[in-house]
């Protein structure tokens, strides 16, 4: 099973953008620094504990302008003249950073500042912390969780105006933790004791690293002096734990549905033409492999001729990867299957050789490597819920498509001329002849439904993992466990055992690792198909063994 | 009331009947005199060169093909005569494989890239010492015990389990398949201590003497060939049997054999297991003449593969079989060197035609021509379902 | 009398034999069925439910030993069913069905119910089509049938004599080495009787016997039963009124999976109950 689940952009990485998209913002709006001369002069001019100093002042006055001053000192902007002036110099032009004139012709021998490791630490963090007063929410937000963990008593002051200005309740909730984490290292117990307090109401991994060293003892000595900071940090412990965990689970419960509604896709097409007709299609996965590739032409097409709209190519790609797949379907069914009905062994192989010559087909047309089928904007990112569950919307999207995918299967097979025929077809053959149902066509329609719905399947796969000719092997497997578990020929039956496969594998995959997950629910399938031959929904009576 | 003896008058004598006709042994001392005697003069007294000369590569390529013809052997018991058709039967001799591949591991001794006692692999993994099952693998002997019990015991539990609850047809073949997949997965994992991706390899001595000399090769050339064909006669011996005519009812109507009074599970289970075992059998062989193992071997491609050397040759037909593993592969080892871009294509062809217009192989075929013939000559005889069944 | 009662007897005669082994089977199954009491089989009480359709309703139906029972009914009545109860083959939902006094039909499996000396003829005719008319009832003869003594098993003469004379008996000596396949309807009806009786059971059950035989083969094979019945136990399920008539002493009528009516033939006949489900309203 694929295990490419949402991987989000490190959080370093995001920072940096949402760093870069705000000073993009404002920057060209500046023409002048606004700070007091003796700052600026000290963070120009002055020795390396000077210019701290001046930083920790910037900080505390919490003033819009020293966040542009400071950003541009961090992007090695602000430059001196002779030691004693500082100017700005942008698009060649120099400014006087103090009164903010023009210097033409820009003064020569400027000099650049040299920022240690040290001083650049504290810009940065000064940075973010300014950014908390900013008028964006993203940027606020980022800049807060740019703080969590790094953030030191001289931040004191401007996350109290943060946190009075603030409205946003996921932003303040995480500035209260971040002036928590700050007001530990006080050297008032009482401070500390509600500073620990104030972290119960986090739920992020790092606010239980902090406390966990509150706990810990080095030597005989407690990191933490206090007894009863430390039965409260025990408390707040204990709540962000329960918190994390609970965010785990739903993790893996959403995880497990994805992965579920993974499994429904390409088990539904199977469930028809395994369940429903009895043809063992080991091609089944060559199909949703069509139906992948098919997305990955669509999608070409689209960025060739209509970049435009390449964000809904998938409106396009949808019906085309079903009815591609559907047409190859018919075509083998036509031209193989249908010589091969009531011999399932013989099926096998001969649609076994059909997945050989479909997988050397799409290598000898698009190659042997992976192609790059990229998703639209609009499926990017994702619904955060807790600070450890991220959930991105391609999988909800393919969620929400597979539950339309199935409910239109179920009307397809109940409430259609060819459901119904499919249906009269399946239970006797010969009486459905005789009532004037032309059943090779019938079989025909109905294989063609199985692949498509095996190239929609694709379709949804494309956006979420690697589309290459073997994408169909990794799933043959899978789709024909779902199926048996499911027992043959129940709709309700592939349904429980898509999902429910889905999800014991991924609750086991956290506790056991992907492959041994995998594994144990091969062996437990094998032990239940024991148990109970027919699958969960068995077909009961005289002729469900025939 | 007849006499007893003129009532018996044109059936069978008593007893049990002969493996083989004056004809078909000829055949099986012709093949044996070819393996042990000629192939080993033309390959190592006749000079290189010399167009006689059975070339190194004909005999490694000649070698791992006799190891497939008896898991091919395998297949057809199992598949063509009880009607089962197994997709684990490359996991059975992948684990065949695995178990002497392990002893050929300890032969390695200090000669890896790391000059250690253990493996490279495990050096790499940073582990000090051998997990517990690899215990008593320097010893030979115990490995070839290994090479029959592992496939043996875990065929019989697999079957046994399979066949109590009825799992049948296509049922029995998709969880072999996941079976297959599974120890495929778990062999590909490094944690597993068999060297997962790359498997075992590089492989030194056997009996401490040097794996790649000629005369190394000749030798397991001959063992496997003796091993072929004496599991062609055991093969032979069991379908000329009466339990061998109770596999094949049990092919063709299991409910009459129930209702007669034959419990179908350990008729089942005996040749499932045997089966297994010839295949891991065939993979101990096939390990030290191909000089690797890796878990693709145990893909469900490689198992379905099996069956279709085993339908191109004629299901249910021993040499059938033989013959199939022969073809097929052979076709392989041309293919991969002239168009290997059309060799999945082909295979793919051969899976559909043999299936649609070949249900008893190149052998049945064969008979059906040789039966139309002799009967455009003679009407009325029907020796061609026999010489077919 | 005429031939087949000859051709019977050595049949009989092997089955006084130390009784064969058989698997993990209890003591009781070994020792045969217990018919001290008469009855060789009970039914009591069997109901079985498809999905909620019930195929057998409350079914409660006795065998004596040595009897000749016809049962008949319309389709769907249930009979077919209640010879998957007999022989293993479906788990009633309740009610309880022995074979003679000690032996629980519903705890064995379908070779041990065989074992203990129940043969079943199917509707339709089963016989082991790749395999010759000789092996076919070689196969069926009854020795031990487990693994280990089929794998060593060689056929001595008795057993070719008895093979020689179930040929005879069921006139297919001259298509002993023929496989089984290439018989012709009837002939593959007489096969499956023949590998019933190499069987040596107690009881059979025999479903629909004489369905594709012709007339004068359908006269043969009543009077194969009615020689059969005193020694062996029949149940024959039979559609051909005609045939039940000729050989039937005591006939049941199943209607929708309970006993509608039971007697002799005539009896059974005049029945009105019997009349309106056969004829309708």
């Amino acid at each position: 099973m694929r295990t490419p689940l949402y991987r989000l952009p490190p959080l370093f990485l995001r920072i940096a953008m949402m760093a870069v998209l705000a000073s993009a913002l404002w920057l060209p709006g500046v023409t002048r620094a606004a700070l007091p001369a003796s700052v600026i002069e000290k963070l120009a001019l002055g020795e390396t504990e000077d210019k701290i100093a001046a930083v920790g002042e910037v900080v505390a006055a919490a003033d819009p302008e020293g966040l542009n001053f400071l950003l541009l000192l961090l992007d090695g902007k602000v430059q001196t003249v002779a030691n004693k002036q500082a100017i700005i110099v942008r698009d060649g032009k120099a400014v006087d950073a103090v009164t903010g004139k023009d210097i033409a012709p820009p003064p020569e021998g400027a000099e650049d500042i040299i920022l240690n490791n040290r001083l650049r630490r504290e810009i940065e963090a000064a940075i973010a912390a300014l950014k908390l007063v900013s008028a964006d929410r993203t940027a606020r937000l980022a800049a807060a969780k740019a703080l969590e963990g790094g953030a030191d008593e001289g931040m004191l002051p401007i996350l109290a105006k943060a946190l009075e200005k603030e409205s946003d309740p996921e932003i303040k909730a995480l500035l209260l933790i971040i002036q928590a984490s700050v007001q530990l290292k006080s050297s008032d117990a009482a401070v500390r004791l509600s500073a620990v307090k104030a972290l119960a109401g986090s739920s992020s991994s790092s606010t239980k690293t902090v406390l966990l060293a509150i706990l810990e003892k080095k030597g005989d000595e407690w990191a933490e002096p206090d007894a009863a900071v430390r039965a409260e940090a025990q408390i707040s412990l204990e709540a962000v734990e329960r918190r994390l965990v609970t965010g785990q689970r739903i993790g893996q419960v959403f995880s497990g549905a994805s992965l579920g509604s993974i499994l429904l896709l390409a088990a539904l097409g199977l469930a028809i033409t395994y369940g429903l007709m009895g043809v063992i299609n080991m091609a089944h996965g060559e199909l949703i492999m069509i139906g992948a590739y098919t997305t990955y032409m669509v999608q070409n097409l689209f960025r060739a001729h209509a970049p435009g709209a390449f964000n809904w190519y998938l409106l396009a790609a949808v019906p085309m990867a079903f009815i591609v797949s559907a047409l190859v379907g018919m075509v083998l069914e036509r031209v193989v299957i249908r010589f091969l009905y009531g011999r399932p062994l013989e099926t096998l192989l001969a649609t076994w050789g059909i997945s050989l010559m479909l997988i050397q087909g799409v290598r000898t047309l698009f190659g042997a490597q992976n192609v790059q089928v990229e998703n639209p904007v609009w499926m990017s990112g994702g619904v955060e819920l807790l600070s450890n569950v991220v959930l991105p919307y391609s999988r909800i999207v393919i969620i929400g498509f597979s539950g339309v995918v199935l409910l239109l299967v179920w009307l397809a097979l109940t409430r259609t001329r060819l459901g119904l025929f499919v249906r009269g077809v399946t239970q006797n053959r010969a009486i459905a002849s005789c009532m004037g149902v032309h059943t090779a066509r019938v079989d025909t329609w109905c294989f063609g439904l199985g692949s498509g719905i095996a190239g929609l399947a694709g379709c949804a796969l494309s956006q979420i993992g690697n589309v290459g000719p073997d994408l169909g092997q990794s799933y043959i497997v899978d789709s024909f466990m779902v199926v048996v578990l499911g027992g043959v020929g129940q709709l309700a039956g592939t349904v429980y055992a898509a999902l429910g496969l889905g999800v014991v594998n991924k609750f086991l995959e956290g506790w056991a690792g992907a492959v041994i997950a995998k594994i144990i629910v091969l062996v437990f399938i094998i032990i239940f198909i024991q148990k109970r031959p027919q699958g969960l929904f068995a077909l009961k009576g005289r002729f469900a063994d025939a | 009331m007849r006499d007893a003896t003129t009532a018996r008058a044109g059936l069978p004598l008593p007893g049990r009947p002969a493996l083989y006709g004056a004809r078909g042994w000829a055949g099986v001392a012709a093949a044996a005199g070819l393996i042990v005697f000629i192939a080993p003069l033309l390959n190592l007294a006749v000079p290189a060169g010399a167009a006689l000369h059975l070339s190194d590569y004909s005999v490694s390529l000649l070698g791992k093909i006799m190891c497939f013809a008896i898991l091919a052997l395998a297949m057809d018991l199992i598949w063509g005569y009880t009607g089962i058709l197994s997709l684990g039967h490359g996991a059975f001799f992948a684990l065949g494989g695995y178990a002497f591949g392990m002893y050929l591991m300890r032969q390695i001794g200090l000669d890896g890239v790391y000059k250690s006692p253990l493996p490279d692999f495990m050096v790499f993994l940073d582990w000090k010492a051998y997990p517990w099952y690899w215990s008593f693998t320097d010893h030979f002997w115990y490995a070839l015990l290994l090479v029959v019990l592992v496939p043996g015991v875990l065929a019989f539990v697999f079957g046994y389990f399979a066949f109590r609850s009825r799992i049948k047809g296509v049922y029995f073949s998709i969880i072999t398949q996941a079976m297959t997949f599974a120890f495929m997965l778990l062999f590909f994992r490094n944690d597993t201590g068999f060297g997962g991706n790359n498997g075992f390899t590089d492989f030194k001595r056997i009996l401490d003497i040097p794996i790649q000399t000629p005369q190394m090769r000749m030798t397991l050339f001959v063992i496997t060939g003796v091993v072929l064909i004496a599991t062609l006669l055991l093969a032979r011996f069991i379908v000329t049997s009466k339990f061998g005519r109770v596999l094949t009812a049990i092919r063709d109507a299991e409910s009459r054999v129930m209702f007669s009074g034959y419990d179908p599970l350990w008729y089942k289970l005996a040749i499932w297991t045997l089966s297994a075992v010839l295949a891991g059998i065939a993979g101990a062989l096939y390990v030290p003449q191909v000089g690797i193992i890796n878990p693709g071997e145990m893909s469900p491609a490689m198992s379905i593969e099996i069956a279709i050397w085993v339908a191109v040759g004629g299901r249910g037909s021993l040499v059938g079989a033989i013959l199939g593993a022969f073809l097929v592969n052979g076709a392989k080892s041309w293919f991969t060197v002239a168009f290997p871009e059309y060799w999945l294509f082909f295979l793919g062809a051969i899976f559909i035609a043999v299936t649609l217009y070949l249900p008893r192989g190149v052998v049945g075929a064969f008979a059906q021509w040789k039966a139309r013939s002799t009967s455009a000559k003679a009407a009325g005889s029907e020796p061609a379902q026999k010489a077919a069944a | 009398m005429n031939a087949a009662t000859s051709v019977v007897e050595p049949i009989h005669g092997t089955s006084g034999d130390a009784p064969v082994e058989y698997g993990r089977v209890a003591k009781d199954i070994e020792a045969g069925p217990d018919v001290s009491h008469g009855p060789i089989l009970y039914l009591d009480d069997i109901t079985v439910a498809f999905d909620g359709f019930k195929a057998l309703n409350k079914l409660t139906l006795t065998v004596m030993a040595g009897e000749l029972r016809c049962i008949i009914g319309p389709n769907g009545a249930g009979k077919t069913t209640m010879m998957d109860v007999i022989t293993g083959k479906t788990r009633p939902d309740s009610g309880t069905a022995f074979f003679g006094q000690t032996i629980d039909l519903l705890r064995m499996t379908e070779p041990q119910i065989a074992h203990a000396g129940i043969g079943r003829k199917f509707q339709k005719p089963t016989v082991f089509e790749n395999h010759s008319v000789f092996e076919n009832l070689e196969l069926a003869m009854k020795t031990d049938k487990r693994v280990k003594a089929t794998w060593s098993a060689q056929l001595d003469s008795a057993a070719l004599d008895r093979i020689a004379d179930t040929l005879a008996l069921i006139r297919l000596f001259d298509e002993a080495s023929r496989p089984a396949g290439l018989l012709s309807h009837g002939q593959k009806q007489w096969l499956e009787i023949g590998m019933l009786l190499m069987q040596e059971p107690r009881l059979l059950l025999l479903d629909e016997p004489v369905a594709g035989m012709t007339d004068s083969e359908t006269e043969r094979t009543a009077e194969l039963f009615n020689t059969l019945a005193g020694k062996h136990s029949l149940i024959v399920v039979e559609h051909d009124m005609d045939f039940v008539g000729r050989i039937a002493r005591t006939v049941t009528v199943l209607h929708e999976g309970s006993v509608l009516a039971e007697g002799p033939m005539d009896v059974v006949q005049a029945d009105e109950r019997v009349i309106e489900v056969y004829l309708g309203r």
